[in-house]
């Protein structure tokens, strides 16, 4: 079933009974030429481009709850190429470009929105960092526009400019950045990769990965066993433990991360505004509610839920930043877990055992990495070397200390990211 | 602050292995764990919590300090 405009009127003048489910429920397979566990984004992106790159079609997504249950629903949905550190940089321009072409790719409605995204800066060694980075995005072929006091003022009248400790001096606007749907996302990959004849399986939780002689040969789930050539796992918050059942110990922390939305207000905010100083950021949805998040809790957590001195950290920050928000009722909020890296960058690599691939560690930046992960993994898994954007996420870099990313300029330490 | 094996730091000769097991590796237990707190506005103690990562149920709570010693004996 294709979507277009002539569809949709039919079908809405025919009392919509044309639509057909937009993926099969399949029965697990006794065995694959790859599987890969987690479905959410970058499982479901890994496995459309397995299918559409590399022509391999006789895989299956085990996916232990629903598809796109896990953080693919659960983020704010920013998608940005601000990045400043090679390695990261082109990994993410790579992924922006995909975005860009992903609905028509899928033929679905992500609800991409290139809105502009807007990082404030409140002294003048943060201005010069900005520049530096808004340069280094410019150089790789992306785009970033300094603004001053009065080009912010202009795009975001709104703001409390004079507010006594983070005073406003400008910001860096990224108009490339936006916003887009995120079960959309999930969905569409999954529509995409089950088209392809990829299996999607749910409510098939992988427990065992079988190891013969050093080298992968199927897993073992709640629905019986699957042998497979090939594991990828991309399983986000929950990596440790996956990962152990292959007797690996990551670097990877899983911590838990909030977000809010408010009652549907009218359009009041046009942009993705991020008040890095007083962690919060904001945007609106196309619904009307207000999104916005901050940091994270910063505990080792699995609890989908955090606690209140960062609810109310956050919400003091948006109060600062644009007290006019302060009537909006605040409907829900909710966790995610993140899969936190020592240096805040992600890994796409293979493992010490052969045929088992990870994609993990995509701590709070996630979303807008779905489709160049999902290329540069179906990259790796396919052809058994490491896609060029993607080959500065080693998994090695922690422990000899080459090519570590220090994105934030915090060091590679656990808990600083 | 973190995974109370940061008490645990190995010998500085230990190797390159055991370093990085130390500085970067965590078993990221889902269920019960013990990790480094600083009561930074406060006393400015470090302590251990015993804590479930699943419920935030807390367990106990002792001295950093006396953990440590424990730990050596
Ligand atoms: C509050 C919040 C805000 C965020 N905001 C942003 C943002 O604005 N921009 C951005 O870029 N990123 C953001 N992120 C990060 C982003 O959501 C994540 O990095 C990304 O979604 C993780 O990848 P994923 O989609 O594959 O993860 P998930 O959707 O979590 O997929 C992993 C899947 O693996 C499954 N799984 C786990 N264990 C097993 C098993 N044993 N067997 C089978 N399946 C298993 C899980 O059920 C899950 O469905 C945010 C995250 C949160 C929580």
């Amino acid at each position: 079933m294709r979507f277009s405009a002539l569809k949709i009127l039919r079908e809405g003048l025919s009392g919509n009974r044309g639509w057909t489910p937009h993926w099969r429920d399949p029965a697990p397979k006794a065995e694959y030429d790859a599987v890969i566990i987690g479905g959410g984004g970058h499982g479901l992106s890994t496995a459309y481009y397995l299918a559409k790159n590399h022509g391999m079609t006789n895989i299956a997504v085990l996916e232990k709850g629903y598809l796109g249950g896990g953080n693919v629903g659960r983020n704010t949905t920013i998608v940005r190429a601000n990045y400043f550190l090679p390695g990261n940089s082109e990994f993410y321009s790579h992924s922006l470009k995909l975005w860009e072409g992903l609905e028509e790719d899928l033929n679905y409605n992500v609800m991409h929105s290139q809105r502009g995204l807007i990082n404030l800066f409140h002294s003048d060694g943060q201005r010069d960092a900005f520049a530096r980075r808004g340069n280094a995005m410019i150089n790789q072929g992306d785009d970033a526009v300094l603004l001053d006091r009065e080009g912010v003022r202009r795009m975001l009248p709104y703001l409390d400019f004079e507010q006594g400790r983070f005073p406003i001096h400008g910001g860096l606007y990224h108009p490339r950045g936006g916003t887009a749907r995120h079960d959309a996302v999930a969905w569409g990959y999954a529509r995409g990769a089950d088209s392809r004849g990829v299996d999607l399986i749910q409510n098939c939780e992988v427990t065992g990965i079988d190891i013969e002689g050093g080298r992968v040969t199927g897993v073992q789930t709640s629905r019986g066993p699957i042998r497979a050539k090939k594991v990828g796992i991309v399983v986000a918050g929950r990596s440790g433990q996956v990962a152990a059942m292959a007797g690996m110990r990551l670097p990877i922390e899983s911590h838990v991360l909030q977000a809010f939305v408010t009652e549907g207000l009218k359009p009041v905010i046009d942009h993705v505004v991020s008040f890095g100083m007083g962690h919060f950021y904001i945007s609106q949805s196309d619904k009307g509610g207000l999104v916005f998040g901050g940091d994270l809790d910063f505990y080792a957590s699995y609890a989908q839920r955090g606690n209140l001195p960062m609810v109310e950290h956050v919400m003091e920050a948006g109060m600062t930043l644009m007290p006019m928000i302060g009537k909006a009722k605040v409907l829900r909020s909710w966790g995610g877990i993140m899969d936190m890296t020592p240096d805040g960058s992600p890994i796409i690599d293979r493992t010490g055992v052969e045929g088992l691939y990870l994609d993990a560690g995509w701590c709070y930046g996630g979303f807008k990495a779905v489709p160049a992960s999902g290329w540069c993994m179906a990259h790796l898994m396919a052809t058994d070397r490491p896609h060029e954007a993607a080959a500065g996420f080693r998994l090695d870099r922690f422990r000899d200390g080459y090519g570590l990313m220090d994105e934030e300029g915090t060091g590679a330490q656990h808990n600083l990211h | 602050m973190g995974d109370a094996v940061l008490l645990d730091r190995p010998d500085p000769e230990a190797g390159e292995a055991a370093w990085d097991g130390y500085l970067h590796l965590r078993d990221n237990p889902a269920g019960v764990t013990r990790d480094l707190w600083h009561h930074e506005a406060g006393c400015g103690a470090w302590l251990v919590v015993t804590r479930n990562t699943v419920t935030h149920a807390v367990e106990g709570a002792e001295l950093a300090e006396a953990a440590a010693r424990e730990g050596q004996a």
